[in-house]
């Protein structure tokens, strides 16, 4: 008979509990507070904050709760942290874009936590059954924040495409769920784990690891299951295509490791291979296709997918190195993404949309700084020293060629040569072009405060990184890498 | 043996419904041969001893979501012919090419896996009682963390379906 679960679980899911507490205070506050007031993203940054401190007494826990079915252990927790600070900078960034687009907040916000918990619930998930509701509590959410503007004919599009698409990814990855349940007998990553460990190599199993891959691969928009981003990230409400464009993503990432490096790890040679191909196409497909974008959004949509391409380097390393590196890049990756989409926000003003590239033209005339920092975001982007992205991508690099990928290593780089063209396409516009006619961009303190956090990030971990590299490296120990060591 | 033969009858059935759904010109007829479908996929989970499942079966798929595609057919106007759903960028050679590939493949890697059997198949002992107490005491035990979370994903489609579905907010 299987136990039951004790009270010691529910301490250790405290972060959790205090989210959804929160999260449900937030759609109560909704209803008593008056239209209008801005005192509900207050509130929202207020629980984000909460959970944050809420993950303090857990800095070097390592155990696995509720029966094994979640783990609490630094590799969750640096996902934990990432995942809440992505989701403070895109409630201060929805403030006044909200107003802007007369969308009430209330569900909007409820939404957001709600998203955010999904992610935690993954990132710690080490049973199937544990990280798939997680996946689909953080899906549902975004399918419904994708469509929030409902007026707008381009949010409606990008809900349904997002929607159908990611229904129809999540039957491919039960399918491969549900095979390795039945050839293992069980849902939990560790007991599969031993009971693959002896076993020889089973085309079913093969078949699992295929449909599992390309499940996930829609969640992180790899190439060829990239379809539906585009669409849906020039769709969504900016602040959403933020979030998406990051937590989301590194949601996947963490699930993704944790089914793969810990639940799978005899079947490593093929797993490898997959993401190896995967990595190659989505880098190049991505930056390739961002060249000939001219809606920013659209652009930066194709350039995550490229970054997804860069991330499954990591991956494919699958050693500590690899993972560590992963960790950093992805808590990079996450400021200077934001910090792109918070001056486009800034660009939203009740006339003008503000994403096309020509409405950047000659914007360091019209405010020097959104130009400056925009420049900062996309030298980040492009991997450019002395700015956080080139440790990043650096960090990677060198964990491909350290286990052995030094072709892989060789695209990444050509690959980023050729986003340069488009990052500093940009920079083209915002300096050197004579004639300004998009929009005067406004911050508003929330706004103001995104892009400080975001600038002092992309330099600070750009010219100091050190203390990141050490806790990354800490976070990606935990992980069970002992099967996983490079072949 | 005659567990054999009643599984391949059921599957027989569930095979040609499935096929009927697809082919028939009338979206209701299609919905019928649908709770058809379910009942016969209920009565295979029944043989197999899952009493639950079968009863879920019935009332969540063959009763609700039916229900909802009944309305669907209803609000929504199919009179039009298939022609005029015709996309120009629709490959359909390329499609059926790469479904019948894809086939093909999980066909071989079945009959290799019926040929050589995976070794350690976790045998599962049959439950002598009904399985319903089994499954509402591990959903309240082992399992109570995910219930709990699928209690706020379920939270999450309600205030999702209020919020796209109310005209004004």
């Amino acid at each position: 008979m299987p136990a039951g679960i004790n009270a010691i679980d529910f301490y250790y899911l405290l972060p959790e509990i205090v989210l959804t507490a929160g999260a449900l205070a937030v759609l109560v506050a909704d209803v008593l507070l008056p239209r209008g007031s801005r005192a509900l993203a207050w509130i929202t940054v207020a629980v984000l904050g909460a959970t944050l401190a809420s993950l303090l007494p857990f800095a070097d826990t390592d155990v696995e709760v509720a029966n094994g079915l979640i783990a609490v252990d630094r590799f969750a927790l640096f996902f934990k942290v990432v995942f809440l600070v992505s989701a403070i900078m895109t409630v201060l960034m929805s403030v006044r874009y909200l107003e802007i687009e007369e969308v009430s907040p209330g569900e909007y916000f409820f939404l957001v936590l709600c998203a955010t918990l999904g992610m935690m619930i993954m990132a710690g998930g080490i049973d199937l059954i544990t990280s798939f509701i997680g996946l689909e509590t953080m899906a549902v959410s975004f399918y419904i924040l994708t469509g929030f503007i409902k007026p707008n004919q381009r949010s409606n599009e990008a809900a349904v495409k997002y929607f159908l698409l990611g229904a129809f990814s999540l039957g491919i990855l039960l399918y491969g769920m549900s095979l390795l349940y039945g050839l293992s007998g069980s849902t939990n990553l560790h007991v599969m784990a031993s009971v693959f460990a002896g076993q020889a190599r089973d085309p079913l199993l093969v078949l699992a690891v295929i449909l599992v891959v390309s499940g996930m691969a829609f969640k992180i928009a790899a190439v060829p299951f990239h379809m539906w981003a585009p669409d849906v990230y020039e769709g969504a409400p900016t602040p959403i295509t933020a979030f998406l464009s990051v937590g989301s993503k590194a949601a996947a990432f963490a699930m993704i490791l944790r089914i793969f490096v810990e639940g799978l790890p005899s079947m490593t040679s093929d797993w490898q291979l997959l993401f190896e191909a995967l990595a190659i196409v989505t880098m190049t497909v991505g930056n390739v296709a961002a060249l000939t974008q001219s809606n920013l959004k659209r652009m930066l949509a194709y350039s995550s997918i490229a970054h997804a391409g860069y991330l499954l380097i990591g991956v494919v390393a699958g050693t500590p190195l690899g993972v560590s590196a992963m960790l950093i890049y992805l808590l990079i990756y996450t400021f200077m993404q934001l910090g792109a989409f918070t001056v486009i926000v800034m660009m939203r003003r009740a006339d003008v949309v503000g994403d096309e590239l020509k409405d950047f033209s000659g914007l360091h005339v019209r405010h020097p700084v959104a130009a400056f920092a925009m420049l900062l975001f996309m030298l980040s982007l492009g991997g450019i020293p002395p700015t956080a992205g080139f440790m990043g991508k650096f960090w990677l690099f060198r964990a491909a060629i350290e286990s052995g990928y030094v072709g892989l290593a060789v695209v990444g780089v050509l690959n980023s040569a050729v986003s340069l063209y488009y990052y500093l396409r940009l920079v083209v516009f915002m300096y050197l072009k004579k004639e300004t006619t998009g929009s005067e961009p406004t911050a508003s303190p929330a706004l103001a405060l995104t892009l400080a956090v975001a600038v002092a990030a992309t330099l600070v971990l750009g010219v100091y990184p050190r203390v990141l590299f050490e806790v990354a490296e800490k976070s990606a120990q935990t992980l069970g890498l002992g099967g996983a060591a490079a072949p | 043996m005659g567990e054999a033969i009643a599984f391949y009858i059921i599957a027989g059935f569930i095979l040609i419904f499935a096929v009927l759904v697809v082919t028939a010109k009338e979206a209701v007829h299609s919905v019928v041969f649908l709770v058809i479908d379910f009942l016969f996929v209920a009565a295979l989970y029944a043989s197999l001893g899952a009493e639950f499942l079968a009863i879920i079966q019935i009332l969540v798929y063959a009763g609700g979501i039916v229900v909802l595609y009944l309305f669907v057919v209803m609000l929504v106007n199919l009179k039009r012919p298939p022609e005029a759903y015709a996309d120009p960028h629709r490959r359909t050679t390329l499609g059926f090419a790469l479904s019948a590939a894809m086939l093909l493949e999980i066909g071989v890697i079945a009959s290799y896996g019926y040929v050589k059997p995976a070794p350690a198949l976790a045998a599962v002992a049959a439950p002598v009682t009904g399985n319903t107490e089994e499954v509402g005491w591990l959903l309240y035990t082992s399992y109570l963390i995910p219930f709990e979370i699928a209690s706020m994903l379920l939270l999450v489609a309600m205030i999702g379906a209020i919020v796209l579905a109310k005209r004004e907010l």
